[in-house]
């Protein structure tokens, strides 16, 4: 099929209205004067956001702080096992903005996936898995800075429980102190897509291409904004703020159109245990509720998004798709690995493209990078190490 | 409408997972009641594909239908996509995490339409239990996931070689996710055996418990984490 151009229906409002937000009088609680309290009384440590921050408003205008250096990054399963140029985007970007940030192997997996998808788990555990995770954080002297939208989602239910449940953070803290770690909750819990918002400025200020004819679709991700819903980025101008401005933000700063789409507040069709054993629901949701949808309204070059799961649902559903003549083919990435690129990053040796499905090679064209030279380059890499000149590909080869 | 299957499983029985549904502490910020609007279900990806209703479960909670709850907590809860998209209910109420406690006390309890739903995803418990991390690069093999193409074999045909060619010290792995520090693996090992996590397992597949427990129990022994 031919490539459609399609008048692109941003981010602005179509209203004359104006939503005021009133912090005083949401239903949502703000949970942070509660875990100050509960340091003070003894029942854990609290973890101060590291200065300088960043402010950022949240849905119903409170103020989040963004710890923008000294950040310990948590890790996720899905995007460092399958699509490993997500965190090495955001680890380059922390290089490239010259901050000093920590990649621990003291950390395990918020292990959410599996309880999401199996429940072979229960409350406690998952709050001790949470918590000796901010613990090994604390201990480093660096802040934890969650790469998943669900270990994001999940680590905020949790702390909302653990706030909560004096009988249940009683037996958490029994079991990490059982560890020989301290007890220990975070100031703010923050996701790398609000570090991302607090430093798109600095980013935009370091772009390379221009990207004024890209135009991107947004898949907001669930756990990201639908979980704990007040401690997610809201921007009163971003979609008159009726919609997290993560991701949309950024895109837009860096020069690049984000066009609108009718099912944004639809999942990716993750599901979690489907993903793995049940695909067949997974590849028709991805395809027949996001993928097409985006086509047929926005035509878009590319599909953003902040989390391991939707990446991975979105992507890998349109090789099934495409083989039944579905209207597919739209590349999809992490705006980290979107704007790594924008600021010039190396498309395989840091945004790691090969390990994506869809074919993004006619969006970097579109972006002016000479995509089969960048080939090219990487294949040497990889012959080298073949050949034992080379262990790994370090960090000095790609800034 | 009443359920009128499960008839062979006692009232009694349905009430006790009932009762435990209704006993976890969050039941209470997870139920208000329900206006029966349908947001919930207008929302939900799995009631586009399944005959699936987030509506009739809360419903179900509310009114406190035994019977109709174990017929949902067999046919039903597993298809959630536990996405939480449900989370807009105007009552507050959440259904995906109404679910989530259901689900718990499906394994806890060792439903047979339970072992059935996770039949084939007991290797991906194993992963994440034993290593920390839930998927692992060598996962991707054309066998397990022939629907996402071509691609999949050209990763697992040059694993090794493109996790060396990866920046981050930590991702040189194949067979996890990112390197774990041993003693964070024991710990999250003592994390399991102190909250009853590997019991429940047991609850799902005996053998699958057996192996993982032994090599727990080696490693905490190994580390002296858990004295006494």
């Amino acid at each position: 099929m031919e490539a459609q151009e399609l008048p692109v229906v941003g981010t602005k409002v179509q209203t004359s209205r104006v939503f005021e937000r009133d912090p005083e009088t949401v239903q949502d609680e703000d949970l942070r004067e509660a875990i100050w309290e509960l340091g003070r009384e003894g029942e854990w440590i609290v973890q101060p956001v590291p200065e300088p921050y960043y402010l950022a408003p949240t849905k119903y205008g409170r103020q989040k702080k963004i710890p923008l250096q000294k950040t310990w990054h948590h890790k996720s399963c899905g995007q460092c096992g399958h699509i490993p140029g997500y965190s090495t985007s955001i680890f380059w970007l922390n290089r490239v903005l010259g901050f000093d940030y920590f990649d621990p192997r003291d950390q395990t997996s918020c292990t959410a996936w599996n309880y999401y998808a199996s429940a072979t788990s229960n409350q406690a555990a998952q709050a001790a898995v949470a918590m000796r995770n901010f613990s090994a954080a604390y201990e480093s002297g660096y802040f934890p800075l969650i790469h998943c939208g669900t270990s994001f989602g999940h680590y905020k239910e949790v702390r909302h429980e653990l706030v909560h449940d004096a009988k249940l953070r009683r037996q958490v803290r029994a079991v990490i102190e059982k560890l020989g770690r301290p007890f220990v909750m975070p100031e703010e819990i923050v996701h790398y897509s609000e570090w991302m918002y607090a430093v798109r400025d600095a980013l935009a200020q370091r772009v390379q291409y221009d990207l004024s004819g890209i135009v991107a679709t947004v898949h907001p991700a669930c756990h990201y904004y639908k979980l704990q819903t007040g401690d997610a980025i809201y921007d009163p101008e971003i979609y008159g703020g009726q919609r997290t401005a993560a991701v949309t933000a950024v895109v837009q700063e860096l020069g690049a159109r984000v066009a609108d789409y009718s099912t944004w507040y639809d999942c990716c069709g993750f599901g979690f245990r489907h993903i793995l054993v049940q695909r067949d629901f997974t590849r028709s949701f991805a395809t027949l509720r996001k993928i097409e949808v985006m086509k047929q309204e926005a035509n878009p070059d590319v599909v953003l998004t902040h989390d391991t799961g939707c990446v991975t649902s979105l992507d890998k559903s349109q090789f099934a798709a495409q083989v039944h003549g579905r209207d597919v083919g739209v590349p999809v990435m992490s705006e980290s690995q979107f704007a790594a690129l924008a600021l010039g990053a190396h498309p395989f040796r840091v945004c790691q493209l090969h390990w994506h499905s869809v074919d993004y090679r006619p969006l970097l064209r579109k972006m002016g990078i000479d995509v089969d030279q960048a080939w090219m380059e990487f294949q040497t890499d990889v012959e080298k190490i073949k050949q034992g000149e080379m262990d790994y590909l370090s960090w000095e080869h790609v800034l | 409408m009443p359920s009128d299957l499960y008839t062979e499983v006692s009232f009694e029985e349905k009430q006790r997972l009932f009762d435990q549904v209704a006993a976890d502490p969050r039941y209470k910020n997870y139920l208000y009641g329900c206006y029966e609007c349908g947001i919930c279900v207008a929302a939900c990806p799995s009631a586009r594909f399944y005959d699936f209703s987030p509506r009739k479960i809360t419903q179900t909670l509310a009114r406190e239908d035994v019977d109709l709850f174990y017929e949902q907590l067999n046919d039903d809860v597993w298809n959630c996509s536990q996405c939480f998209s449900c989370n807009r209910c105007p009552r507050q109420n959440s259904p995906g995490g109404l679910i989530t406690i259901m689900r718990e006390v499906a394994v806890k309890n060792g439903l047979r339409t339970t072992k059935e739903a996770l039949a084939g995803y007991t290797r991906i418990i194993y992963k994440i239990t034993t290593t920390g991390t839930q998927v692992s690069p060598d996962m991707l093999q054309e066998d397990a996931f022939p629907d996402w193409g071509p691609q999949v074999k050209e990763v697992s045909d040059n694993l090794d070689l493109w996790r060396r060619a990866l920046p981050p010290e930590t991702l040189h792995t194949t067979g996890l996710s990112w390197q774990v520090e041993e003693r964070t693996m024991n710990e999250l090992y003592a994390i399991w055996k102190m909250t009853g996590t590997l019991d429940m397992i047991a609850e799902l597949d005996e053998g699958l418990h057996d192996i993982m427990e032994e090599i727990m129990d080696d490693a905490i022994e190994e580390s002296g984490l858990l004295p006494g």
